[in-house]
């Protein structure tokens, strides 16, 4: 091994990076040559000078903290993105969206919903008792033979009115279920249609406005008064309907 | 493995090499506050990808992940230092091959290495940093510079040699 061959390793002796067989080429080079014993001298000076001497940078105390610090946040807002949304969101979320929605129909299943599914329990006992041949228990033309019919069948006196001369005859009565409870079902006729009245007393004394909705192509009008609810259903159109409840209800107010 | 395990682990494996994190990041920015910066990205970096860590050196895991963003950094905001050239003429003026001095460091000397260490191109001053000062193999610093390892030899030779010169030169004016 000549000089220039030795220099060129010398870095690489100092550091303990050589092969074995170059290493001891130029430990015997070393050992032979001035020149290169004092660069290997001066090679190895230098590196203990920046190994011992204090060129190394130790972290500032407060480093680590700001660094854990910022893990954790980064930790938290990682988890806000995505391990919150595996378990937590997925059972909150729709739990929360579910209270919401149930908050906000409240009002409406107390009001609404009720008289939603009352009118399809009526919609249901217009088109039973029409399909059955079983519109009336007591087919006559005569409130006086109807109404005490119901005595004894329902535990009140339901008002029964013949609008006859309107154009709209009584047929007959019918004992019905409605609402969890027995009702006296009034059929009166309409040209071809026929209407259910349905009627029971209320559970309030305070009179309800006519209401008039429309299911599965029936109209229907609801309202309460003296103490009765009353729902009419027919497929009669609208129209005929609302004058067959404007005659009941100009009949039934002033008398009982 | 839930983020609180990760968490926990991460700074058991990887936390413990903040002082080399550091030191590495403040010798590529030569500033402390900077080198603060870049440690805790480098941190934030490494732990997003803790996942993706198989090896047994943590700290040169680490230290790979320091190298680059304090690169980035210095490539958006030091584009200066990364282009700076080795000033091969000072360099080369006087090698201490053809008549090496013998070098007597003396107290003051500290300082003017340092100083010197610190003017070195960035790439040339990382070698030594990462060889003198973290004791790394040429090996694992080709791995964390990114270069084969004949050229970490090569930028150790040349970065050594220079350092020497400036010594060397300080005793010149003396004489």
């Amino acid at each position: 091994m000549n000089c220039k061959e030795a220099q060129n390793l010398i870095n690489g002796y100092v550091d303990g990076e050589l092969d074995l067989v170059r290493n001891l080429e130029i430990e015997h080079h070393i050992q032979e040559c001035a020149l290169c014993t004092q660069s290997y001298k001066n090679q190895q000076l230098l590196r203990n000078e920046i190994k011992t001497g204090s060129f190394y940078f130790k972290a500032p105390a407060d480093l680590q903290r700001r660094i854990q610090l910022s893990l954790r946040k980064a930790t938290k807002a990682e988890g806000r993105a995505w391990v919150l949304p595996k378990w937590w969101f997925n059972i909150a979320a729709p739990m929360a969206a579910a209270a919401v929605m149930v908050l906000a129909l409240v009002p409406f299943l107390r009001g609404p919903s009720a008289d939603d599914l009352l009118a399809r329990e009526i919609v249901s006992s217009h088109v039973r008792s029409l399909m059955a041949s079983h519109l009336a228990d007591v087919p006559s033309s005569d409130q006086h033979t109807v109404k005490p019919w119901f005595a004894g069948k329902v535990n009140f006196s339901p008002p029964v009115e013949d609008l006859a001369k309107q154009g709209f005859p009584l047929i007959g009565g019918r004992l019905d279920y409605l609402d969890n409870r027995p009702v006296a079902a009034l059929i009166y006729q309409r040209q071809k249609h026929f209407i259910n009245l349905f009627i029971w007393p209320s559970e309030s004394d305070s009179a309800v406005e006519t209401k008039t909705v429309s299911r599965q192509g029936y109209n229907l009008s609801h309202w309460t008064r003296s103490g009765m609810t009353y729902w009419a259903a027919s497929d009669l159109n609208n129209a005929e309907l609302q004058e067959f409840v404007q005659l009941l209800q100009n009949q039934t107010s002033p008398t009982s | 493995m839930g983020e609180k395990d990760k968490l926990a682990r991460f700074e058991q494996v990887i936390l413990p090499h903040l002082d080399a994190a550091y030191n590495l990041a403040r010798w590529l920015t030569r500033n402390e506050d900077d080198a603060k910066d870049m440690a805790q990205e480098a941190y934030l970096r490494a732990f997003k990808f803790f996942d993706a860590f198989r090896g047994v050196d943590g700290r040169a895991w680490l230290l790979t992940i320091v190298r680059n963003t304090c690169y980035t950094w210095l490539q958006q905001n030091r584009a200066h230092d990364i282009t700076t050239m080795f000033d091969e003429e000072i360099h080369s003026a006087d090698s201490d091959t053809s008549n090496p001095a013998t070098l007597v460091l003396q107290s003051a000397d500290h300082e003017i290495l340092r100083q010197a260490l610190d003017e070195l191109p960035v790439e040339f001053r990382e070698v030594v940093v990462l060889r003198d000062l973290e004791d790394f193999s040429y090996k694992e610093i080709a791995e964390i510079a990114n270069i084969p390892a004949g050229t970490v030899m090569s930028r150790l030779a040349r970065a050594r040699e220079r350092l020497k010169q400036v010594l060397s030169n300080r005793l010149k004016k003396e004489a």
